[in-house]
């Protein structure tokens, strides 16, 4: 088997607030197909590492490369990191899937609208084309009856399911999950974990920052251990999760198992 | 209505009326919206600007506004002309001087409604826009701005409400609006109360039908109403 590319390369990333030092020089690549899971106690700096990708949040240093393509970072006057190229970064954030905790759907838009605004504005896809695609997406995520729907119809499960079919509506080199099932009562957690699971299968390059413990372990092909804004530990689900080697982890495993 | 033949006269006074807060508003309504852009600007002196704007506009009374525009309007248009060598009087038609002295008082009090509304949205409405690669252009005005509308529509209606009983401001400078109809035909005949009854009648009338349309604005701008069509 050839090597496989690599779709995603974070460098030495640091980020701070202030004095805060919240991200102290994490690396990470992800081949393609990859399916990595970033665990860390509440305040490791996960979520921020994942917003960093897409310059959310602006990283304070580092290199960030999405499918062989870096993205050009210029020192604003704050002294974090911004686009020196605002086109580039809007080519390449529509490369990037972005999940959020909140789903944060567009109320006054229906679902099918939803779906189809960034292939229609940014892709400049044509409207036809943008809609029959959306629709396969719902069909694939289960919601094809709400296309007409608004987000305040559905519940916080579907309305999950919605946003990632609008990320995979993008064809997105990698898709990157922050905490997305951490909003949603317990009883709806699986039907977003299914979507997610089906993903991973067919090979897309996921990036998840998670507390489903047992999920990570079973989509992982690299599970990260985040503690303090560097990394503990990183290595397989079986590694990571069986023979942790540092004291933090095993403890951080006992208490979520 | 025939008000002792005045009828027709108040009538074209209140169109003048009706023509006069609708032109402000719609110019009001851009400048609220560039002043509450200003203000949230990251570039300071957009900011300066739009700060002394509303506090200066909001300080002084809309009177004294309409007059200096009216009288200084005209002084300031000549000077400017006499640069290019046209040297006659230029007179500022009433109607003109009461769209700019109002739409630019609307802009300053709409200026913090629509800052308000545009805070008021949550920041991951625009996040989940600009991860998938749009432009911050394209997220304010397909993004944010339609759900702006409805956060800032109680407060705009409010607005033009006052606006609406302004416009009778403009009937100093003589313009023959219902205000100065009114004034004209109790002049002739003598009899306030039925006049300034009559345009009274009229004011709440118009009042009353803006407070309506508000309310189906409101209604239509709230997505959840559409449920029904779901």
């Amino acid at each position: 088997m050839s090597e496989k590319k690599t779709a995603l390369e974070l460098i030495d990333i640091h980020k701070s607030y202030g004095s805060l030092e919240v991200l102290k020089g994490v690396s990470l690549s992800a081949s393609d197909g990859e399916v990595i899971s970033i665990l860390g106690s509440s305040g490791s700096g996960k979520s921020t590492l994942l917003r960093c990708i897409n310059l959310l949040e602006r990283p304070s240093q580092g290199q960030i490369r999405i499918a062989g393509e870096e993205l050009a970072l210029t020192a604003g006057k704050d002294g974090d990191l911004q686009a020196s190229n605002r086109r580039q970064l809007e080519r390449m954030r529509a490369q990037v899937g972005f999940v959020f905790q909140g789903f944060n759907l567009w109320p006054h838009k229906s679902i099918l609208e939803n779906i189809i605004e960034a292939p229609t504005q940014v892709l400049k896809q044509p409207r036809e084309q943008a809609v029959s695609r959306a629709k396969e997406l719902l069909e694939r995520v289960g919601l094809l009856s709400k296309a007409d729907a608004y987000p305040a119809n559905l519940s916080g499960g579907q309305q999950q399911r919605v946003a990632i079919a609008r990320a995979l509506a993008m064809d997105p080199q990698v898709l990157l999950f922050d905490e997305p099932t951490s909003a949603l009562d317990p009883e709806l957690v699986n039907e977003v974990l299914a979507v997610m699971r089906s993903l991973a299968e067919e090979g897309r390059t996921m990036l998840i920052v998670t507390h489903e413990m047992r999920f990570a372990r079973e989509v992982s092909s690299q599970v990260v251990f985040l503690h303090q804004g560097q990394i503990e530990e990183s290595g397989t689900p079986e590694e990571v999760f069986d023979r942790p080697r540092s004291q933090r982890v095993r403890d951080f495993m006992a208490s979520h198992s | 209505m025939d008000l002792l033949g005045f009828g027709d006269l108040l009538l074209s006074g209140a169109w003048v009326t009706v023509k006069l807060a609708l032109t402000s508003l719609v110019f009001g309504l851009i400048f609220g919206l560039l002043g509450a852009s200003a203000k949230l600007s990251r570039f300071w002196p957009a900011r300066a600007l739009a700060t002394a704007y509303t506090t200066f506009i909001r300080g002084i009374p809309e009177l004294l506004l309409v007059l200096t525009i009216y009288f200084g309007g005209s002084m300031v248009l000549m000077a400017i002309a006499e640069q290019f060598g046209y040297t006659e009087y230029i007179e500022i038609s009433a109607f003109a001087a009461g769209v700019a002295a109002l739409s630019i008082a609307f802009g300053a009090y709409s200026t913090e409604v629509f800052r308000a509304a545009i805070q008021a949205i949550p920041k991951g409405q625009w996040e989940s826009a600009q991860a998938l690669g749009m432009t911050p252009l394209k997220t304010f005005f397909r993004i944010i701005l339609p759900q702006v509308w409805r956060l800032a529509l109680p407060g705009l209606g409010n607005l033009f409400q006052v606006l609406l009983k302004d416009t009778a401001l403009v009937s100093v400078v003589g313009l023959n609006d219902l205000m100065r109809q009114a004034y004209v035909a109790t002049g002739s005949t003598k009899q306030p109360f039925t006049f300034y009854m009559a345009a009274a009648v009229i004011y709440l009338g118009l009042t009353v039908i803006s407070t309506l349309m508000t309310t189906w604005l409101e209604r239509r701008a709230d997505p959840a109403s559409r449920r029904a069509a779901a």
